[in-house]
């Protein structure tokens, strides 16, 4: 019965020095232990997540650097295409211009050929009239000596006149 | 929780298996050298005292009574062979008032018989020789081996918190990185799943009983010298152990939890009649059921070690090639008891207190909002 007995002075000693340990291991152990511990554990992870976070911002950086090296990419293709664009529209304006200038200017000297042209014939006329009339007046000049032969010449001459 | 649990062992147990297994190969020596001295002293005087029994009887050895004798307490601690630490006597009786003296003093009387200045002690109880009530208050083997238990704790973690001082931040070294896995075992696989957010307030408490029993388990391992006691095996202790438990329960017990164990809450009140008892009863068996459990196992696994032992002895009485036959089994089995109460050890010190922290945890628990 001595072994399921507690023995009064053990548990008096016992209480004595699991009071003492308790307290002291409570107030110069456990606390900082516990303290230091909890606080390693939050800079363990404020670390993981700054590491976290760095990796994230590079990887936006680099999506970042990505995006915008697509983007000139894209720019210089544009404006690439627009250059050519604008070339070859250049070229067609021009030769749609050069055409127009071309037909205008033919016609223009259309213009001016026909003028010229009519100029030409007026003044073949004028000269052919004014030599006409000179001739005329030579032979009238000369025909008209006689009365018989004005009237004769006359009329020739208005036959002629009739028949142009 | 079992991942952990085995990584630990796989770590750091078995490391320190293998120094405790240094000292198992001591008890050895110093178990084996002594007994038969002491079985022929008890065989010459068994001559003397009782001639006629003597006959067929002589050299007995009596395991009981030896391994009954090693599970309970002693007024000195006995080293190797004749080499005994005496301890200090303190005595307090109304007859004589308050004594002290080492208990060297007691001179060997009559065998197990051992008097001085009108004490006697018989099989390590002091009593005084008129009869009357005494009260004992020695530093007996247990409570030397408590004190040891508790230097060897004050001495291991003020040392590791004063490490965790000047290494504040970096990485656990030594005997700081052998003990934070522990800590944190309390902490993250006892103390927080089964308490919940306001672990902290318990946390001093856990972690003392845990690595007080620990650390008593271990040290009654060691079989000589700094240990050896039943410290933790002696139902003073884990009494002690459990009281605590129990006081810390009614006092930080919630109105819920009252209320769940006085007048459990939707129960019809001729129930009650026989509910109520029921959980007044459990809420005083829980402790006492920690109490049990801690005293068995550690008891156990002294008594079965030195039960294999025993059998070296009684079969030595019988012929010498017998006993020296069966050592060789004894102490393959007594290695292997030794292993397992490594793990009873650490399991015993975990168990205590993974209950008191359940206990704890359902004594503060808020109702839950339906």
């Amino acid at each position: 019965m001595d072994l399921i007995k507690p023995d009064l002075g053990l548990l008096f000693w016992m209480l004595i020095t699991f009071g003492i340990v308790l307290y002291i291991l409570g107030k110069y152990a456990w606390k900082p232990i516990l303290k230091a511990l909890s606080e390693r554990e939050d800079a363990i992870t404020e670390a993981l997540d700054k590491a976290e976070e760095a990796k994230k911002q590079m990887a936006n950086m680099q999506a970042e650097n990505e995006k915008l090296l697509a983007q000139a990419r894209a720019e210089r293709e544009a404006i690439l295409r627009d250059a050519k664009e604008m070339k070859e529209s250049i070229i067609a304006q021009a030769k749609t211009s050069a055409d127009v200038e071309g037909k205008k200017m033919i016609a223009n000297a259309k213009e001016n050929i026909e003028r010229e042209k009519l100029a030409a014939i007026h003044d073949l006329k004028n000269q052919v009239a004014s030599y006409s009339i000179e001739i005329a007046e030579q032979l009238v000049r000369k025909k008209l000596e006689s009365s018989k032969e004005q009237e004769e010449l006359v009329n020739k001459a208005i036959n002629n006149f009739h028949l142009n | 929780m079992a991942a952990k649990v085995s990584r630990f062992f796989n770590l750091k147990v078995f490391s320190l298996l293998a120094v405790l297994l240094t000292f198992f190969a001591v008890k050895m020596v110093a178990q084996e050298e002594p007994k038969p001295e002491h079985s022929n002293e008890h065989a010459t005087e068994q001559t003397a005292e009782h001639p006629a029994t003597v006959g067929h009887e002589s050299g007995k050895f009596n395991a009981g009574e030896m391994i009954l004798g090693h599970i309970a307490d002693e007024h000195d601690w006995h080293i190797v062979g004749p080499v005994t630490l005496p301890l200090p006597i303190i005595l307090y009786s109304e007859e004589k008032g308050l004594d002290i003296f080492m208990s060297s003093k007691f001179e060997p009387h009559h065998g197990e018989e051992r008097s001085y200045n009108g004490y006697e002690m018989h099989k390590g109880k002091i009593a005084l020789a008129s009869g009357t009530s005494i009260h004992d208050f020695s530093i007996t083997k247990n409570v030397a081996s408590l004190f040891i238990t508790a230097g060897l704790l004050l001495f291991v973690f003020l040392t590791i918190a004063k490490s965790y001082k000047t290494r504040q931040g970096k990485a656990p070294k030594g005997l700081q990185s052998w003990l934070e896995p522990i800590i944190l075992f309390v902490r993250d696989d006892i103390a927080k799943p089964t308490i919940g957010h306001k672990y902290q307030r318990f946390m001093p408490l856990l972690l003392t009983i845990f690595f007080f029993i620990f650390f008593g388990n271990l040290l009654g391992l060691i079989p000589i010298f700094p240990g050896g006691a039943n410290l933790t095996g002696n139902i003073a202790i884990p009494f002690f152990l459990a009281s605590v438990i129990l006081i810390t329960i009614i006092v930080i017990a919630n109105k819920h939890y009252w209320g769940h164990i006085i007048a459990m809450p939707g129960v019809p009140k001729l129930v009650l009649l026989i509910l109520t008892p029921i959980e007044l009863l459990g809420f005083v068996l829980r402790p006492f059921v920690l109490m049990i459990r801690l005293f068995a196992n550690i008891s156990a696994g002294h008594i079965i070690a030195l039960a294999f032992y025993s059998l070296i002895f009684i079969f030595g009485a019988k012929s010498a090639v017998a006993g020296y036959g069966v050592s060789i089994v004894s102490v393959l089995f007594t290695v292997f008891m030794f292993c397992l109460d490594l793990l009873v050890a650490f399991l015993q010190a975990f168990v205590f207190t993974l209950l008191s922290s359940i206990y704890f945890g359902s004594a503060i628990e808020e109702p839950a909002h339906h």
